[in-house]
């Protein structure tokens, strides 16, 4: 490429470049002219870009849109709210891009929003996705807000410009493993992981977390995240009667295995953390999933202090309901808007200084961050499948620790349980 | 004690799913030496077909019987398999019947590659749930669980691979069938339609496939387009673990490749003190392959001459 045909090129096409730059020289200076003589009553503005990256196509579209909706409302809101930066008002502009859920073309879309020097990034989605980004984001010094990546290595690497603000797997493992040993009153617990990232990772921090309660582990079993065949591990497990089998991995896997306990006549309580809190499950597992526990790294947003008027402005613009993760990418914007406040300017570099002192009231509670970029008690709520919906149970750490219905759970569960399983027969 | 009778059930279940699904391979192998790699295809298509019928015959909400909608989906999906077989076999592997033996194979692995991404445009990438409107009744034995559906797929599973045996044995058809295993060119020569007769094996291993996709896709309550890539492999496994080209080898592999993985996943922590765990249940399934493969290499009941026509 750069041999013999190029040095006949360069002529051409240094001289269409001066063309361009002259030409764009040219349009600039007619253009700027009447533009401050029309803004000049209001003030000069500064344009500022926020990228959003999520999956906007394919299976996980939905929550991928979602976040991106939650960011351009936030940027409508900071516009409206005529924000003044050293005499300057900003001019917030979204750059969304769609990394396909696909760690692949993380890199690809991160590059784009360096290239198009956005001055801070929303983003991304998926661990998997966030992970590999975070390290273009880190050499061109933009800070970056993940609104949803749980896994721990995001802010292990050692970067100054990853930030999360939702829990992260080893403080929802933590919380869901005492939850399983103190609130369940559980002495004996199997667990069972799908040997990804995400799953081992729970699982062993949840293993941990019981142990140190003082529960005892009485199986440690495995499947794969293409397995649909959980009989031989079960009937394993059911030999060693434990009274919480808790499983690491996703609703795909969850649903069948919740069907093959029923069919194996196990009555121990089913938990799992994030990946199985779905409504996808329900369809999967049937009325199996009855009664089944499931932790979620963040409050359920009915019991958001401003999450009604949230969810209603926000249907009153996109026409839904708000999926999942928009009150987190919502509070991912407005966390650098609160920084760019305090610093006094939009660039990357002094948003960056004043993040890990952010002090913030967001749609989700407030938030800080600890010296990893991790929130700091970020709550963590426990759901329970009644009647094919997901119901909060009890929500731990956040704003104050709310106990919904704390108490009931570990009397209710055993409880719920026996009529049920006659209803079975 | 209950947990090992436990884990027979469940072997034994998994077992003659993969039985019926060997058979296929084994059938094809045995008289055109063609590893047909997209029958595992047929058991995921017919899965999917089965489960659309059923769930579009609940949606149309006419109150038939169960067992009736059940019948509805199976007919529906063993009739798209064999017409899937006979255009794989027509297409795909005719006019390859002469070539040398890798260029079918490969043409196998291609057909089921485009197998599973047809049936991704057509279902989509989502996993689908078999409605739940079978009432599964669930019975205790000395402290093992088994469900009638268990019972079921076993006793059809077995009914089908009689009423093979007895195709292959006591008709016409299967005579033909047996002659032309044994040597092509001579059972044409006497008179026997070979085509017809590789046609016939293909149908016959189709339409097992797809009651095998149904029962797969009714026990564990879920489908999607990649479920058949696994399950061939596994099925073909325990056709060679019997010894591939033998109808009884093909039963023997399923039921052994069923119970090894159930007991190996049930015991093979407490066996080796928790050094491997039931994460190594597939390893364990093939390293008794190759054991028995280093000892018998043609199979369990394989024929002995390696070479065949």
């Amino acid at each position: 490429m750069n041999r013999f045909p190029l040095s006949t090129i360069r002529i051409p096409s240094i001289a269409a470049l001066i063309a361009a730059a002259t030409l764009a020289l040219v349009g600039c200076s007619k253009e700027e002219p009447p533009k401050p003589a029309a803004a000049a009553p209001a003030a000069p503005t500064v344009t500022v870009k926020i990228g959003i990256v999520a999956p906007l196509t394919g299976p996980q579209a939905h929550i991928g849109k979602d976040m991106e909706n939650a960011v351009r409302l936030a940027a409508e809101d900071a516009n409206a709210a005529k924000i003044m930066i050293g005499g300057n008002q900003l001019k917030f502009e979204v750059q969304a891009e769609d990394d396909q859920a696909d760690p692949k073309m993380a890199p690809v879309v991160a590059q784009k929003l360096v290239d198009a020097k956005v001055n801070a990034v929303v983003g991304h989605f998926n661990s998997g996705t966030t992970i590999p980004a975070s390290r273009l984001y880190s050499d061109a010094g933009i800070p970056q807000i993940s609104p949803s990546a749980t896994n721990p290595k995001y802010t292990d690497q050692g970067f100054k410009t990853t930030f999360r603000v939702v829990a992260n797997d080893n403080q929802q493992g933590k919380v869901v493993g005492e939850y399983i040993a103190k609130d369940l009153n559980a002495k004996a617990v199997a667990i069972i992981d799908d040997r990804t990232a995400y799953g081992q990772g729970v699982a062993d921090v949840v293993e941990k977390a019981v142990k140190e309660a003082g529960a005892k582990i009485v199986a440690r079993e495995f499947t794969t995240d293409k397995s649909t065949d959980f009989k031989a591990i079960l009937t394993k497990i059911r030999g060693r009667k434990p009274d919480v089998i808790f499983f690491g991995g996703i609703d795909t896997q969850a649903g069948p295995m919740l069907q093959q306990m029923k069919g194996l006549g196990i009555k121990a309580q089913f938990v799992g953390a994030d990946g199985i809190q779905s409504s996808e499950l329900f369809k999967l597992g049937g009325d199996a999933v009855e009664g089944t526990l499931a932790s979620f790294p963040g409050l359920p947003i009915e019991k958001m202090e401003k999450g009604k008027g949230f969810n209603d402005r926000y249907k009153a613009k996109f026409k839904q309901d708000v999926v999942l993760y928009a009150p987190q990418g919502y509070d991912a914007f407005n966390v650098f808007v609160d920084a760019m406040k305090k610093a006094g300017s939009v660039e990357s570099a002094k948003i960056l200084e004043k993040l890990p002192s952010t002090d913030y009231k967001g749609i989700t509670g407030p938030i800080k961050f600890d010296d990893k970029g991790d929130i700091k008690d970020g709550p963590i709520t426990m759901f329970k499948a009644v009647g094919g919906k997901w119901e909060a149970v009890a929500t731990i750490g956040g704003v104050a620790p709310v106990p919904v219905t704390a108490p009931a759970p570990a009397a209710e569960a055993p409880k719920a349980e026996a009529p049920k399983a006659d209803a079975k027969k | 004690m209950d947990a090992f009778l436990q884990q027979i059930i469940n072997g034994v279940t998994l077992g003659s799913v993969y039985a019926l699904v060997a058979l296929g391979y084994t059938m094809v192998y045995g008289i055109i030496g063609l590893i047909n790699f997209a029958h595992g295809e047929l058991v995921m298509v017919g899965a999917l077909m089965a489960l659309s019928v059923i769930a579009g015959l609940l949606k149309a909400g006419l109150g038939l019987p169960p067992a009736l909608v059940v019948l509805a989906g199976l007919l529906a999906a063993v009739a798209l398999c064999m017409l899937l077989a006979l255009v794989m076999e027509r297409v795909a592997y005719r006019p390859l019947r002469g070539a040398p033996r890798l260029a079918p194979l490969i043409t196998a692995i291609g057909v089921s590659i485009i197998l599973q991404n047809i049936a991704m445009m057509i279902w989509g990438r989502s996993y689908f749930s078999f409605p739940s409107f079978l009432k599964v009744t669930t019975y205790e034995v000395w402290g093992a669980s088994i469900t009638d559906m268990q019972v079921f797929i076993v006793l059809l599973a077995a009914a089908l691979m009689a009423c093979l045996l007895w195709i292959v044995h006591r008709t016409r058809l299967g005579l033909a069938m047996r002659a032309t295993s044994q040597n092509l060119a001579v059972a044409s020569l006497m008179g026997v339609d070979a085509n017809r007769i590789i046609v016939a094996a293909f149908l016959m291993g189709a339409a097992l496939a797809a009651v095998a996709g149904l029962m797969v896709s009714a026990y564990y309550g879920i489908a999607h387009y990649y479920m058949g890539f696994m399950l061939g492999l596994k099925a073909f496994t325990a056709a060679v673990l019997g010894g591939i080209g033998h109808l009884g080898g093909a039963m023997l592999g399923g039921l052994l490749l069923g119970l090894i993985e159930a007991l190996g996943a049930g015991y093979i922590g407490d066996l080796t003190g928790g050094v491997f765990g039931s994460n190594y249940q597939d390893v364990f399934a093939f390293f008794v392959l190759i054991a028995v493969l280093i000892v018998k290499p043609s199979g369990l009941l394989g024929a002995k001459e390696a070479d065949r026509a």
